[in-house]
């Protein structure tokens, strides 16, 4: 399974978005610090869910982080993320 | 993490209205992510103090555990850890990091 993968599973599962964008976008980092031959090391998440009613941005993106916190430990070393609810995603 | 460690992010927490813990300096940041909070405060007119994790690997990793957040740049008003990199231009585009400041008293040099 493919980190992407992964992510995507680990997220599904545990905050059940009604939307979920996983972007790999380590081309743009190939070379830098953290970026691996193989890539698969900086991605862009959005995730809308209605699990996030009530929780501030940090809040939301402390979440997360728990989730992927062994991927982010070791094999991703950036991930950017944009976390809103269904309304917020509308508007 | 030392409490040394902790006694001294929190003395620049509470010592600093406004502080940016960075890779880098601000006028020469280190990292595309903390280059992004610097333009953004810079263009606020903020004024804050950056503190170069890159030259202390004790605050590097303490803060870290501090905030319970995993990535730097890290962003603190008045004591209150405000968020990172996407957090703080999700804010400054939608005009809540200029409420912000202004809720907490904080001078911007722009108009």
């Amino acid at each position: 399974m493919t980190i992407a993968e992964q992510i995507e599973e680990i997220v599904s599962e545990a905050l059940q978005p009604v939307r979920l964008e996983v972007a790999d976008k380590s081309h743009l980092h190939a070379g830098h610090a953290g970026a691996r031959p193989e890539g698969e090391t900086h991605f862009h998440l959005t995730i809308v869910s209605s699990l996030f009613e009530g929780e501030n941005r940090v809040a939301r993106h402390r979440r997360v982080n728990a989730l992927l916190a062994d991927l982010l430990a070791d094999r991703v070393h950036a991930m950017q993320l944009k976390t809103l609810t269904p309304d917020e995603d509308l508007a | 993490m030392s409490e040394a460690v902790a006694d001294r992010i929190r003395g620049e927490v509470e010592s600093n209205d406004v502080v940016l813990f960075m890779k880098g300096t601000p006028v020469f940041p280190q990292c595309g992510f903390s280059n992004t909070v610097v333009q953004v405060l810079t263009y606020l007119g903020v004024q804050f103090k950056g503190v170069n994790v890159l030259e202390d690997e004790e605050i590097r990793h303490g803060i870290k555990e501090f905030s319970d957040w995993p990535t730097i740049p890290q962003l603190y008003v008045k004591g209150e850890f405000v968020g990172g990199c996407d957090i703080i231009r999700e804010m400054f585009e939608s005009g809540e990091l200029r409420e912000y400041f202004g809720s907490k008293d904080i001078a911007l040099e722009t108009a």
